[in-house]
């Protein structure tokens, strides 16, 4: 066994792999959907091209893993941007440094009019989220913020700048259950591209970040890459592969897939990549398939009739009523977005929603007891 | 090939060398078996004299000798035993078995578990014999043990491998060889470990009791090459999937 993922990721060839996704036939998606433990190479079959025309089957198979496996609950989290600060630059992201747009990061009492928003929409699970600018938005900053936070909030995630172990060391007895990190993508000439400046552009260090986490240990995991910035399937097949070693290697973590589809902000990048809905749908049942303890969430980047839909088929969380810029929820609505949100249903439409679908909204699923 | 540790084997058989008998059967089964690894109970051989009646038998350069610490009953007492076996048979390899049951021989955990985290740091290759648990083997590992060997059914049973769910699920997530151990009673027990991905077997009673132990040791290396092979090629689905009438994709099509 590896110290980490590096070693394993460098065995593999992009455009190899990227090839044998393409290559995949009908035949291999049929023996894909018939398998009852699937490995990663069901998986390429099943994100490739060939598996379009099996995937309703996809669906029903995923729907029936997914009802097995969580039942019919879906738990709901609300996003809290804390700072729009960043001293990267992704092409891609609207607190990009070269978009020369007002910064602002909230203070204690400014998060606490935030706070009293989300508590009043019903949460008690909220994910912090900052840009990356180390010298306000620091471990110090988050050991704040956590202590704050901890009275008011069951479960704290965070997805924020790449951290050294020694900070999750000290922030996870704070209170906090849950970090997201995608690798935004596994493309390493192009990762280098969309983050020309800044700590982001150490490739290695973002991905070697679960490792960091996983020694750490952190109670829960999420991964993912941006959608738009590469070929979404070899880039789907890598997190696989990623959240594959992962699981063995951490194994007390739990996991968590998202799928963010590239979003308009102001001044940003035209995806290279185009993604369509049932592209996507061929996606989360693809990980399902593989999958049947992972957890999948779907932000309010989608539209309304897609999260209507696939919350039958394979997603566990989603996000409701989410502000994507500090101070969205009280102190100052009107401050930079980091993307545009297309679902901006209230949380309490939401659960009326999942309600009628037979589904119950889980906004507690966690004491803060247990850490 | 299999690699345990820095060794690599060709065979995925390991035998034992209890039951047999008569030394002359046991050395004939053995080598019929195709084995590369052999476990010898530190209880029953005497380590001081090389023209043991086992030890004797075992001098092919082919052959790596497992010694096992089966009698022991806690980890105190097993590590003193692993401590002989390597300046008696020279070789840092244990099978560490610590059942103080006498009865059913099932394996303690909780000794197994201390007495791998010590044997490890004394720079042992640990291969501990326990039960099908997953969540334990995952704490083996942690502690530097070089494989795992949980148990298909009972020791000496010959049930077979009732603890099938549990060693797949152990197979799923191992990140050290998995050795099926204990109960395999057919070649075709030992075929259906392999072809759920175990790396290797270990069988003993089998083939020691059987009417011909040289004729049964050749039909396990058959069956374990072909439960191999089998795995390799990857087996074809058993399970249908139906299509509702109230399409999930349809949304998709508006």
């Amino acid at each position: 066994m590896t110290d980490n993922f590096t070693t394993l990721f460098n065995t593999y060839n992009w455009e190899q792999t990227k090839q044998s996704i393409y290559e995949k036939t009908a035949e291999d998606v049929v023996r894909a959907l018939g398998n009852n433990k699937r490995t990663l190479e069901d998986f390429k079959a099943l994100i490739s091209p060939a598996a379009a025309p099996y995937l309703e089957q996809m669906a029903q198979l995923s729907r029936q893993a997914t009802l097995k496996r969580f039942g019919k609950v879906m738990q709901l989290y609300v996003p809290l941007y804390l700072s729009n600060e960043c001293n990267n630059i992704c092409t891609y992201c609207g607190f990009s440094l070269d978009n020369k747009v007002r910064r602002k990061t909230l203070s204690p009492i400014e998060i606490m009019q935030e706070v009293a928003v989300l508590k009043e929409m019903g949460y008690d699970h909220v994910l912090l989220v900052t840009g990356e600018a180390n010298q306000t938005v620091h471990t110090e900053y988050f050991k704040a913020v956590l202590e704050l936070l901890r009275p008011h909030f069951a479960l704290i995630s965070m997805e924020v700048q790449p951290l050294d172990t020694e900070d999750y060391e000290v922030l996870i007895p704070l209170g906090l259950n849950t970090v997201l990190v995608y690798q935004e993508t596994y493309h390493r000439e192009d990762y280098k591209k969309h983050h020309p400046k800044g700590k982001k552009s150490n490739f290695e260090y973002r991905l070697e970040t679960p490792d960091r986490l996983g020694k750490a240990g952190v109670h829960k995991m999420g991964l993912g890459v941006l959608i738009g910035l590469e070929d979404w399937r070899t880039d789907s097949f890598f997190t696989a592969v990623h959240l594959g070693y992962l699981e063995k290697k951490y194994w007390q973590t739990k996991y968590s897939l998202s799928f963010p589809r590239l979003r308009p902000f102001s001044g940003g990048l035209e995806p290279k990549v185009e993604m369509s809905d049932r592209e996507l749908v061929q996606l989360i049942c693809a990980y399902r398939l593989l999958n049947e303890e992972v957890e999948l969430s779907i932000s309010t980047r989608e539209s309304v009739v897609f999260r209507d839909h696939v919350i039958g088929l394979g997603i566990t969380s989603m996000s409701a009523g989410s502000k994507t810029n500090p101070g969205g929820y009280a102190v100052e609505p009107e401050s930079l977005e980091q993307f545009e949100i297309c679902d901006e249903r209230t949380p309490e439409e939401i659960k009326d929603m999942l309600k009628e679908k037979g589904y119950e909204a889980v906004w507690k699923d966690w004491d803060r007891l247990l850490q | 090939m299999l690699t345990i540790a820095d060794k690599v084997f060709n065979s995925r058989l390991f035998t034992g060398t209890g039951k047999f008998s008569s030394a002359d059967i046991m050395e004939q089964a053995l080598l019929a078996s195709g084995s590369e690894l052999v476990t010898v109970a530190l209880k029953r051989v005497d380590l001081k004299d090389k023209e043991d009646d086992i030890l004797s038998r075992l001098n092919y350069p082919q052959l790596n000798l497992l010694p096992n610490t089966s009698g022991v009953r806690n980890a105190k007492e097993a590590v003193f035993a692993a401590q002989m076996a390597r300046e008696a048979l020279e070789t840092n390899w244990i099978k560490l078995e610590i059942h103080p049951d006498p009865k059913y021989l099932m394996p303690d955990p909780i000794e197994t578990l201390k007495a791998t985290e010590e044997l490890a740091k004394l720079g042992f290759i640990v291969l501990p014999y326990i039960h099908a648990d997953p969540v334990l083997c995952k704490h083996l590992e942690n502690a530097g043990t070089a494989a795992v060997m949980p148990l298909g059914s009972p020791i000496g049973s010959n049930k077979g491998l009732k603890t099938i769910d549990f060693l797949e699920i152990i197979i799923s997530q191992s990140n050290v060889p998995v050795i099926v151990d204990a109960g395999i009673g057919a070649p075709s027990d030992a075929a259906k470990a392999m072809e759920i991905g175990a790396d290797a077997v270990l069988v003993n009673t089998a083939i020691a009791v059987s009417r011909d132990p040289v004729k049964m040791a050749e039909a396990f290396k058959i069956a374990v090459i072909a439960g191999r092979m089998a795995f390799e090629a990857k087996l074809g689905s058993i399970n249908s999937y139906a299509v509702s009438s109230s399409p999930l994709t349809s949304f998709l099509d508006d």
